[in-house]
Protein backbone atom coordinates (compact mmCIF):
# COMPACT_ATOMS: atom_id res chain seq x y z
CA UNK A 1 0.00 0.00 0.00
CA UNK A 2 1.22 3.25 -1.38
CA UNK A 3 0.74 6.61 0.60
CA UNK A 4 0.41 9.91 -0.57
CA UNK A 5 2.84 12.53 0.73
CA UNK A 6 1.18 15.90 0.86
CA UNK A 7 2.24 19.34 0.54
CA UNK A 8 5.94 19.36 0.32
CA UNK A 9 7.74 22.83 -0.15
CA UNK A 10 11.26 22.67 -1.94
CA UNK A 11 13.83 25.34 -1.96
CA UNK A 12 16.06 24.48 -4.76
CA UNK A 13 19.55 25.89 -5.96
CA UNK A 14 19.03 27.98 -9.29
CA UNK A 15 21.92 29.40 -11.13
CA UNK A 16 22.05 30.05 -14.94
CA UNK A 17 25.90 29.37 -15.61
CA UNK A 18 29.13 28.96 -13.69
CA UNK A 19 29.66 33.42 -13.72
CA UNK A 20 25.69 33.69 -12.64
CA UNK A 21 24.28 34.40 -9.63
CA UNK A 22 22.44 32.27 -8.08
CA UNK A 23 19.45 31.79 -5.79
CA UNK A 24 16.71 29.72 -4.13
CA UNK A 25 13.61 28.93 -6.03
CA UNK A 26 10.84 27.58 -3.95
CA UNK A 27 8.43 25.46 -5.61
CA UNK A 28 5.33 23.41 -4.08
CA UNK A 29 4.75 19.79 -4.36
CA UNK A 30 0.93 19.39 -3.62
CA UNK A 31 1.11 15.77 -3.27
CA UNK A 32 3.23 12.70 -4.31
CA UNK A 33 3.70 8.93 -3.74
CA UNK A 34 5.74 7.57 -0.70
CA UNK A 35 7.12 5.41 -3.28
CA UNK A 36 8.53 7.75 -5.52
CA UNK A 37 12.47 8.57 -5.79
CA UNK A 38 13.71 11.79 -4.63
CA UNK A 39 14.71 12.13 -8.26
CA UNK A 40 11.48 11.03 -9.70
CA UNK A 41 10.08 13.90 -7.56
CA UNK A 42 12.25 16.59 -9.30
CA UNK A 43 11.12 14.50 -12.76
CA UNK A 44 7.73 15.33 -12.10
CA UNK A 45 8.61 18.74 -10.76
CA UNK A 46 10.51 19.14 -13.96
CA UNK A 47 7.67 18.07 -16.53
CA UNK A 48 5.60 20.70 -14.32
CA UNK A 49 8.06 23.02 -15.35
CA UNK A 50 7.80 22.70 -18.86
CA UNK A 51 4.30 22.31 -19.27
CA UNK A 52 4.26 25.82 -17.62
CA UNK A 53 6.83 27.07 -20.27
CA UNK A 54 10.00 27.37 -17.71
CA UNK A 55 13.22 26.08 -17.11
CA UNK A 56 13.71 22.82 -15.86
CA UNK A 57 15.73 22.29 -12.97
CA UNK A 58 19.29 20.60 -13.80
CA UNK A 59 20.25 18.25 -12.29
CA UNK A 60 23.17 15.15 -12.42
CA UNK A 61 21.74 11.46 -12.20
CA UNK A 62 21.77 8.18 -14.51
CA UNK A 63 21.78 4.82 -13.18
CA UNK A 64 19.27 5.25 -10.96
CA UNK A 65 20.59 2.37 -8.51
CA UNK A 66 23.31 3.66 -6.85
CA UNK A 67 26.19 2.21 -8.54
CA UNK A 68 26.92 4.72 -10.63
CA UNK A 69 28.36 8.04 -8.98
CA UNK A 70 26.46 10.79 -11.00
CA UNK A 71 23.98 11.53 -9.39
CA UNK A 72 24.93 14.65 -6.53
CA UNK A 73 22.42 17.06 -4.45
CA UNK A 74 22.96 18.24 -0.65
CA UNK A 75 19.76 17.35 0.47
CA UNK A 76 18.48 19.78 3.93
CA UNK A 77 22.42 19.90 4.90
CA UNK A 78 23.18 16.26 4.13
CA UNK A 79 25.07 15.20 1.17
CA UNK A 80 22.64 12.51 -0.40
CA UNK A 81 20.01 13.29 2.22
CA UNK A 82 19.16 11.87 5.26
CA UNK A 83 19.31 8.42 4.23
CA UNK A 84 22.80 6.69 5.35
CA UNK A 85 24.74 4.30 2.93
CA UNK A 86 22.91 5.74 -0.19
CA UNK A 87 22.96 8.20 -3.15
CA UNK A 88 20.28 10.35 -4.12
CA UNK A 89 18.67 8.07 -6.30
CA UNK A 90 17.87 5.52 -3.75
CA UNK A 91 16.42 8.10 -1.81
CA UNK A 92 13.05 7.82 -1.27
CA UNK A 93 9.90 9.97 -0.32
CA UNK A 94 8.62 8.16 2.18
CA UNK A 95 11.66 9.44 3.91
CA UNK A 96 9.83 12.79 4.60
CA UNK A 97 6.75 13.84 5.83
CA UNK A 98 3.15 16.29 4.87
CA UNK A 99 4.40 19.33 5.02
CA UNK A 100 8.20 19.38 5.08
CA UNK A 101 10.43 21.88 3.36
CA UNK A 102 13.38 20.23 1.51
CA UNK A 103 16.44 22.34 0.62
CA UNK A 104 18.86 21.45 -2.17
CA UNK A 105 21.79 23.29 -3.38
CA UNK A 106 24.82 21.73 -5.25
CA UNK A 107 28.32 20.15 -4.06
CA UNK A 108 30.33 23.12 -3.11
CA UNK A 109 33.99 23.12 -3.66
CA UNK A 110 36.61 25.38 -5.89
CA UNK A 111 37.51 21.76 -7.32
CA UNK A 112 33.93 21.16 -8.33
CA UNK A 113 33.00 24.18 -10.57
CA UNK A 114 29.27 24.88 -10.82
CA UNK A 115 28.19 24.52 -14.46
CA UNK A 116 24.15 24.88 -14.31
CA UNK A 117 21.65 24.95 -11.41
CA UNK A 118 22.29 21.51 -9.32
CA UNK A 119 24.91 20.10 -11.90
CA UNK A 120 28.79 20.66 -11.13
CA UNK A 121 32.21 19.65 -12.76
CA UNK A 122 33.71 16.77 -10.88
CA UNK A 123 36.64 16.15 -13.32
CA UNK A 124 39.07 17.05 -11.03
CA UNK A 125 38.47 13.20 -9.56
CA UNK A 126 39.61 12.02 -12.99
CA UNK A 127 42.78 13.86 -12.68
CA UNK A 128 43.82 12.29 -9.78
CA UNK A 129 42.63 8.78 -11.07
CA UNK A 130 44.84 9.56 -14.22
CA UNK A 131 47.78 10.75 -12.28
CA UNK A 132 47.78 6.80 -10.64
CA UNK A 133 44.61 4.40 -10.02
CA UNK A 134 45.91 2.46 -12.40
CA UNK A 135 48.04 -1.21 -12.86
CA UNK A 136 50.88 -2.38 -15.17
CA UNK A 137 49.24 -5.40 -16.73
CA UNK A 138 49.91 -7.71 -19.83
CA UNK A 139 48.20 -6.82 -22.59
CA UNK A 140 46.38 -10.04 -24.49
CA UNK A 141 44.34 -12.88 -23.89
CA UNK A 142 42.09 -12.42 -20.68
CA UNK A 143 44.23 -14.22 -17.81
CA UNK A 144 42.79 -16.98 -16.09
CA UNK A 145 40.57 -16.20 -13.16
CA UNK A 146 42.47 -16.68 -9.62
CA UNK A 147 45.94 -17.17 -11.21
CA UNK A 148 47.35 -14.57 -8.47
CA UNK A 149 46.48 -16.35 -5.25
CA UNK A 150 44.84 -13.87 -2.80
CA UNK A 151 43.76 -14.05 0.60
CA UNK A 152 40.26 -13.64 1.57
CA UNK A 153 40.30 -10.74 3.82
CA UNK A 154 42.44 -8.69 1.77
CA UNK A 155 39.87 -9.21 -1.17
CA UNK A 156 37.38 -8.16 0.98
CA UNK A 157 39.04 -4.97 2.16
CA UNK A 158 40.22 -4.38 -1.72
CA UNK A 159 36.58 -4.60 -2.48
CA UNK A 160 35.75 -2.56 0.10
CA UNK A 161 37.58 0.43 -1.04
CA UNK A 162 36.81 -0.68 -4.57
CA UNK A 163 32.99 0.22 -3.91
CA UNK A 164 33.69 3.75 -3.95
CA UNK A 165 31.50 5.07 -6.94
CA UNK A 166 33.26 8.93 -7.44
CA UNK A 167 30.11 10.71 -6.62
CA UNK A 168 31.85 13.09 -4.96
CA UNK A 169 29.72 13.08 -1.55
CA UNK A 170 33.16 12.57 0.73
CA UNK A 171 33.96 16.08 -0.50
CA UNK A 172 30.77 17.70 -0.29
CA UNK A 173 30.05 16.28 3.13
CA UNK A 174 34.00 17.69 4.17
CA UNK A 175 34.09 21.14 6.54
CA UNK A 176 36.99 21.83 4.57
CA UNK A 177 36.65 20.58 0.83
CA UNK A 178 38.98 17.57 0.79
CA UNK A 179 39.16 14.60 -0.91
CA UNK A 180 40.69 12.24 0.92
CA UNK A 181 37.83 9.72 1.33
CA UNK A 182 38.52 9.25 -2.27
CA UNK A 183 41.76 9.37 -3.04
CA UNK A 184 42.41 6.92 -0.02
CA UNK A 185 39.74 4.75 -1.09
CA UNK A 186 40.98 4.48 -4.45
CA UNK A 187 44.71 4.20 -3.26
CA UNK A 188 43.57 1.40 -1.02
CA UNK A 189 41.70 -0.80 -3.37
CA UNK A 190 45.12 -0.91 -5.39
CA UNK A 191 47.34 -0.74 -2.95
CA UNK A 192 46.36 -3.94 -0.91
CA UNK A 193 46.09 -6.23 -4.06
CA UNK A 194 49.28 -8.19 -5.69
CA UNK A 195 48.60 -6.39 -8.73
CA UNK A 196 48.78 -2.93 -7.27
CA UNK A 197 52.31 -3.38 -5.77
CA UNK A 198 54.29 -2.56 -8.49
CA UNK A 199 53.18 1.12 -8.85
CA UNK A 200 52.33 1.09 -5.03
CA UNK A 201 54.06 3.92 -4.20
CA UNK A 202 54.39 6.06 -7.14
CA UNK A 203 50.65 5.83 -7.07
CA UNK A 204 50.05 7.30 -3.36
CA UNK A 205 52.54 10.03 -4.04
CA UNK A 206 51.57 10.91 -7.14
CA UNK A 207 47.58 10.73 -6.20
CA UNK A 208 47.71 12.30 -2.96
CA UNK A 209 49.83 15.58 -4.84
CA UNK A 210 47.45 15.91 -7.66
CA UNK A 211 44.77 15.84 -5.23
CA UNK A 212 46.66 18.64 -3.33
CA UNK A 213 46.78 21.03 -6.12
CA UNK A 214 42.26 20.72 -6.07
CA UNK A 215 41.29 20.14 -2.72
CA UNK A 216 41.52 20.87 0.87
CA UNK A 217 43.43 19.23 3.77
CA UNK A 218 42.11 16.15 6.29
CA UNK A 219 40.89 17.72 9.85
CA UNK A 220 39.36 14.21 10.62
CA UNK A 221 35.96 14.98 11.10
CA UNK A 222 34.40 11.81 9.92
CA UNK A 223 31.60 13.42 7.72
CA UNK A 224 32.70 12.01 4.34
CA UNK A 225 32.16 8.33 5.94
CA UNK A 226 28.80 9.28 6.97
CA UNK A 227 27.93 10.89 3.78
CA UNK A 228 29.65 7.94 1.50
CA UNK A 229 26.76 6.05 -0.53
CA UNK A 230 29.07 3.26 0.06
CA UNK A 231 30.28 3.66 3.45
CA UNK A 232 33.89 3.58 2.85
CA UNK A 233 35.55 3.69 6.34
CA UNK A 234 38.16 6.65 6.85
CA UNK A 235 40.34 3.46 7.69
CA UNK A 236 41.53 3.57 4.11
CA UNK A 237 42.90 7.91 4.71
CA UNK A 238 44.86 6.44 7.47
CA UNK A 239 46.17 3.75 5.15
CA UNK A 240 46.40 6.45 2.41
CA UNK A 241 48.18 8.96 4.86
CA UNK A 242 50.56 5.72 5.84
CA UNK A 243 51.74 4.56 2.11
CA UNK A 244 52.63 8.03 1.34
CA UNK A 245 55.03 8.63 4.26
CA UNK A 246 56.29 5.41 3.33
CA UNK A 247 56.19 6.54 -0.61
CA UNK A 248 58.24 9.55 0.10
CA UNK A 249 60.64 7.90 2.15
CA UNK A 250 61.04 5.42 -0.41
CA UNK A 251 61.24 7.18 -3.20
CA UNK A 252 63.68 9.65 -1.81
CA UNK A 253 66.01 6.82 -1.25
CA UNK A 254 65.52 5.68 -5.21
CA UNK A 255 65.78 9.14 -6.24
CA UNK A 256 68.89 9.55 -4.93
CA UNK A 257 70.29 6.63 -6.23
CA UNK A 258 69.87 7.86 -9.94
CA UNK B 1 28.89 19.41 -22.76
CA UNK B 2 32.28 20.26 -23.88
CA UNK B 3 32.28 23.32 -21.66
CA UNK B 4 35.58 24.15 -19.98
CA UNK B 5 34.72 24.98 -16.38
CA UNK B 6 37.78 26.43 -14.67
CA UNK B 7 38.07 26.94 -11.14
CA UNK B 8 40.35 29.85 -9.16
CA UNK B 9 43.09 27.32 -9.06
CA UNK B 10 43.23 26.94 -12.66
CA UNK B 11 41.54 24.93 -15.22
CA UNK B 12 40.70 21.60 -13.94
CA UNK B 13 42.36 19.85 -16.51
CA UNK B 14 45.20 18.38 -18.04
CA UNK B 15 47.58 18.16 -14.72
CA UNK B 16 48.44 14.65 -14.19
CA UNK B 17 52.07 13.53 -14.21
CA UNK B 18 53.41 17.12 -14.45
CA UNK B 19 56.82 17.30 -14.20
CA UNK B 20 57.55 17.66 -10.91
CA UNK B 21 60.44 20.67 -9.55
CA UNK B 22 63.19 18.97 -7.28
CA UNK B 23 63.39 20.53 -3.63
CA UNK B 24 64.88 19.50 -0.15
CA UNK B 25 62.97 16.63 1.08
CA UNK B 26 61.57 17.85 4.49
CA UNK B 27 60.35 21.09 2.24
CA UNK B 28 59.10 19.29 -0.13
CA UNK B 29 57.09 16.64 2.36
CA UNK B 30 55.76 19.40 4.20
CA UNK B 31 54.26 21.68 0.87
CA UNK B 32 51.85 19.32 0.57
CA UNK B 33 48.61 18.85 3.01
CA UNK B 34 49.17 15.52 3.60
CA UNK B 35 53.09 16.18 4.80
CA UNK B 36 51.54 19.29 7.03
CA UNK B 37 49.17 16.72 8.63
CA UNK B 38 52.48 14.75 9.76
CA UNK B 39 53.89 18.26 11.35
CA UNK B 40 50.41 18.77 12.90
CA UNK B 41 50.80 15.01 14.53
CA UNK B 42 54.42 14.81 15.45
CA UNK B 43 54.80 18.58 17.17
CA UNK B 44 51.46 17.77 18.83
CA UNK B 45 52.98 14.60 20.35
CA UNK B 46 55.93 16.68 21.55
CA UNK B 47 53.50 19.31 23.22
CA UNK B 48 51.14 16.52 24.75
CA UNK B 49 54.40 15.09 26.29
CA UNK B 50 55.14 18.53 27.50
CA UNK B 51 51.70 18.93 28.91
CA UNK B 52 51.58 15.97 30.57
CA UNK B 53 54.76 16.19 32.54
CA UNK B 54 54.71 19.91 33.38
CA UNK B 55 50.55 18.67 34.80
CA UNK B 56 52.81 15.60 36.91
CA UNK B 57 55.80 17.77 37.99
CA UNK B 58 52.97 20.76 39.19
CA UNK B 59 51.60 18.03 41.73
CA UNK B 60 54.59 18.55 43.91
CA UNK B 61 52.47 21.58 44.96
CA UNK B 62 50.14 19.27 47.43
CA UNK B 63 53.52 17.45 48.54
CA UNK B 64 54.26 21.55 50.17
CA UNK B 65 56.54 24.65 49.76
CA UNK B 66 59.49 23.27 49.46
CA UNK B 67 58.96 20.20 47.02
CA UNK B 68 57.46 22.19 44.38
CA UNK B 69 60.66 24.88 44.85
CA UNK B 70 63.16 22.28 44.85
CA UNK B 71 61.82 20.41 42.09
CA UNK B 72 61.91 23.92 39.81
CA UNK B 73 65.69 24.20 40.95
CA UNK B 74 66.10 20.83 39.63
CA UNK B 75 64.93 21.36 36.31
CA UNK B 76 66.76 25.04 36.51
CA UNK B 77 70.00 23.08 37.08
CA UNK B 78 69.22 19.85 34.69
CA UNK B 79 72.43 17.85 33.68
CA UNK B 80 74.49 20.47 35.87
CA UNK B 81 77.97 20.17 36.30
CA UNK B 82 77.64 18.47 33.28
CA UNK B 83 75.99 21.24 31.21
CA UNK B 84 75.89 24.91 32.78
CA UNK B 85 73.01 25.57 35.09
CA UNK B 86 69.72 26.71 33.15
CA UNK B 87 71.06 25.31 29.47
CA UNK B 88 69.44 22.69 29.40
CA UNK B 89 66.23 24.12 30.25
CA UNK B 90 66.29 26.38 27.87
CA UNK B 91 67.56 23.93 24.75
CA UNK B 92 64.37 21.95 25.62
CA UNK B 93 62.49 25.43 25.75
CA UNK B 94 64.05 26.13 22.70
CA UNK B 95 62.56 22.62 21.22
CA UNK B 96 59.13 23.57 22.66
CA UNK B 97 59.32 27.07 20.41
CA UNK B 98 59.92 25.50 17.44
CA UNK B 99 57.09 22.68 18.14
CA UNK B 100 54.69 25.43 18.42
CA UNK B 101 55.86 27.87 15.74
CA UNK B 102 55.60 24.78 13.60
CA UNK B 103 52.44 23.62 14.85
CA UNK B 104 50.74 26.91 14.21
CA UNK B 105 52.37 27.59 10.85
CA UNK B 106 50.71 24.27 9.35
CA UNK B 107 47.24 25.20 11.19
CA UNK B 108 47.56 28.60 9.59
CA UNK B 109 48.51 27.48 5.96
CA UNK B 110 45.90 24.34 6.12
CA UNK B 111 43.33 26.73 7.18
CA UNK B 112 43.67 28.98 3.97
CA UNK B 113 43.86 26.08 1.95
CA UNK B 114 40.34 24.70 3.18
CA UNK B 115 39.01 28.33 2.86
CA UNK B 116 40.14 28.01 -0.43
CA UNK B 117 38.91 24.43 -1.26
CA UNK B 118 35.14 25.92 -0.85
CA UNK B 119 35.22 29.69 -1.80
CA UNK B 120 31.48 30.01 -2.15
CA UNK B 121 29.87 28.47 1.34
CA UNK B 122 26.82 26.35 1.37
CA UNK B 123 24.03 28.57 0.80
CA UNK B 124 21.51 26.57 3.62
CA UNK B 125 22.30 24.85 7.06
CA UNK B 126 24.64 22.23 7.43
CA UNK B 127 23.45 19.15 9.07
CA UNK B 128 26.68 17.32 10.65
CA UNK B 129 26.22 14.02 11.16
CA UNK B 130 30.10 13.44 13.28
CA UNK B 131 31.83 15.92 13.08
CA UNK B 132 31.93 17.31 17.16
CA UNK B 133 32.15 20.05 19.07
CA UNK B 134 35.85 19.55 19.37
CA UNK B 135 36.42 19.06 15.89
CA UNK B 136 34.69 22.37 14.79
CA UNK B 137 36.40 24.46 17.38
CA UNK B 138 40.30 23.35 17.16
CA UNK B 139 40.80 26.78 15.50
CA UNK B 140 39.17 28.54 18.44
CA UNK B 141 40.18 26.11 21.29
CA UNK B 142 43.88 26.62 20.14
CA UNK B 143 43.65 30.56 19.86
CA UNK B 144 42.27 30.56 23.18
CA UNK B 145 45.01 28.48 24.68
CA UNK B 146 47.99 30.20 22.80
CA UNK B 147 46.56 33.26 24.33
CA UNK B 148 46.44 31.32 27.70
CA UNK B 149 50.03 30.32 27.25
CA UNK B 150 51.10 33.89 26.25
CA UNK B 151 49.60 35.75 29.71
CA UNK B 152 50.86 32.22 31.41
CA UNK B 153 54.48 32.83 30.73
CA UNK B 154 53.91 36.67 31.16
CA UNK B 155 52.51 35.33 34.84
CA UNK B 156 54.37 32.39 35.98
CA UNK B 157 57.68 32.56 34.05
CA UNK B 158 59.03 36.07 33.21
CA UNK B 159 56.28 37.79 36.28
CA UNK B 160 55.71 40.93 34.47
CA UNK B 161 52.17 40.57 35.70
CA UNK B 162 53.03 39.00 39.28
CA UNK B 163 55.50 40.65 41.69
CA UNK B 164 56.44 37.61 43.53
CA UNK B 165 58.20 35.71 40.80
CA UNK B 166 62.23 35.95 41.36
CA UNK B 167 61.90 35.86 44.37
CA UNK B 168 64.39 33.63 46.49
CA UNK B 169 63.98 31.49 49.51
CA UNK B 170 66.25 30.09 51.27
CA UNK B 171 65.23 26.33 52.89
CA UNK B 172 67.09 24.72 56.05
CA UNK B 173 70.40 22.76 54.87
CA UNK B 174 70.80 24.24 51.32
CA UNK B 175 73.58 26.06 50.30
CA UNK B 176 72.13 28.07 47.84
CA UNK B 177 68.55 29.74 47.93
CA UNK B 178 66.00 28.98 44.99
CA UNK B 179 63.44 30.36 43.32
CA UNK B 180 60.17 30.77 45.91
CA UNK B 181 58.24 29.22 43.26
CA UNK B 182 55.18 28.25 45.48
CA UNK B 183 54.49 31.53 46.51
CA UNK B 184 54.26 33.02 43.34
CA UNK B 185 51.47 30.45 42.39
CA UNK B 186 49.85 31.10 45.24
CA UNK B 187 49.48 34.82 44.75
CA UNK B 188 48.37 34.35 40.68
CA UNK B 189 45.90 32.00 41.45
CA UNK B 190 44.67 34.41 44.80
CA UNK B 191 43.64 37.05 42.41
CA UNK B 192 40.05 35.28 41.26
CA UNK B 193 39.66 36.62 37.25
CA UNK B 194 43.22 34.97 36.80
CA UNK B 195 42.53 30.96 37.79
CA UNK B 196 38.95 31.38 36.21
CA UNK B 197 40.86 32.38 33.14
CA UNK B 198 42.81 29.47 33.92
CA UNK B 199 40.00 27.38 34.42
CA UNK B 200 38.39 27.75 30.87
CA UNK B 201 41.75 27.98 29.02
CA UNK B 202 42.27 24.55 30.68
CA UNK B 203 38.89 23.21 29.68
CA UNK B 204 39.72 24.19 25.98
CA UNK B 205 43.04 22.47 26.23
CA UNK B 206 41.17 19.33 27.03
CA UNK B 207 38.70 19.62 23.69
CA UNK B 208 41.41 20.21 21.74
CA UNK B 209 43.04 17.39 22.90
CA UNK B 210 40.02 15.32 22.61
CA UNK B 211 40.37 16.08 18.65
CA UNK B 212 43.78 15.95 18.57
CA UNK B 213 44.94 13.30 20.34
CA UNK B 214 42.61 11.36 18.30
CA UNK B 215 43.69 12.87 15.07
CA UNK B 216 46.92 11.74 15.42
CA UNK B 217 46.68 8.46 14.72
CA UNK B 218 44.75 9.01 11.64
CA UNK B 219 47.43 11.45 10.22
CA UNK B 220 50.09 9.61 10.79
CA UNK B 221 48.38 6.49 9.57
CA UNK B 222 48.78 4.51 12.50
CA UNK B 223 45.34 2.35 12.08
CA UNK B 224 45.53 -1.37 13.13
CA UNK B 225 42.08 -2.93 13.77
CA UNK B 226 43.78 -4.79 17.63
CA UNK B 227 44.14 -1.18 18.79
CA UNK B 228 41.66 1.35 16.84
CA UNK B 229 38.92 0.75 19.30
CA UNK B 230 41.44 2.23 22.08
CA UNK B 231 42.35 5.28 20.27
CA UNK B 232 39.34 7.63 20.92
CA UNK B 233 39.46 6.13 24.86
CA UNK B 234 42.98 7.18 24.58
CA UNK B 235 42.44 10.66 23.05
CA UNK B 236 39.58 10.88 26.45
CA UNK B 237 41.60 9.69 28.98
CA UNK B 238 44.88 11.57 27.99
CA UNK B 239 42.66 15.29 27.88
CA UNK B 240 40.98 14.09 31.43
CA UNK B 241 44.11 13.73 32.87
CA UNK B 242 45.64 16.86 31.47
CA UNK B 243 42.37 19.11 32.62
CA UNK B 244 41.92 17.42 35.97
CA UNK B 245 45.66 18.02 37.13
CA UNK B 246 45.92 21.37 35.69
CA UNK B 247 42.18 22.61 37.12
CA UNK B 248 42.74 21.01 40.23
CA UNK B 249 45.37 23.73 41.01
CA UNK B 250 43.81 26.90 41.27
CA UNK B 251 40.84 24.98 42.32
CA UNK B 252 42.46 23.86 45.59
CA UNK B 253 43.99 27.16 46.01
CA UNK B 254 40.79 29.09 45.60
CA UNK B 255 39.64 26.67 47.93
CA UNK B 256 42.34 27.16 50.86
CA UNK B 257 43.23 23.54 50.39
CA UNK B 258 46.92 25.05 49.66
CA UNK B 259 48.09 28.27 50.63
Amino acid sequence: MSNTIKNITLKIWRQAGPAAKGYFETHNIPEITDEASFLEMLDILNDRLVTEGKEAVVFDHDCREGICGTCSLMIDGQAHGPQRGTATCQLHMRKFKDGDSITIEPWRASAFPLIKDLMVDRSAFDRIIESGGYITAETGGAPDANLIPIAKPIADAAMDSAECIGCGACVAACPNGAANLFTAAKVAHLNRLPQGQAERYSRVETMVETMDEHFGSCTNHGECEAACPKEISIDVIALMHKDYRKAKFANRKDLARS
Amino acid sequence: MAQVVTSHRGPVTGTANRAKKRRPFLIDLYSTAVGKKYVMAVTGIAMMGFVLFHMIGNLKMYAGASDLDHYAHFLQTLLYPLAPKGWVLWILRGGLITMLFLHLHAAWSLTRLNREARPVKYQSARDYQIANFASRTMRWSGIIVLSFIVWHLLDLTFGVVNSEVGNMVAYEGDTEKVKAVYVSVIASFERTPVALFYVVANILLGIHLFHGAWSIFQSLGWNNPRFNKWRRAFATGFAAVVVIGNVSFPVAVMAGVIS
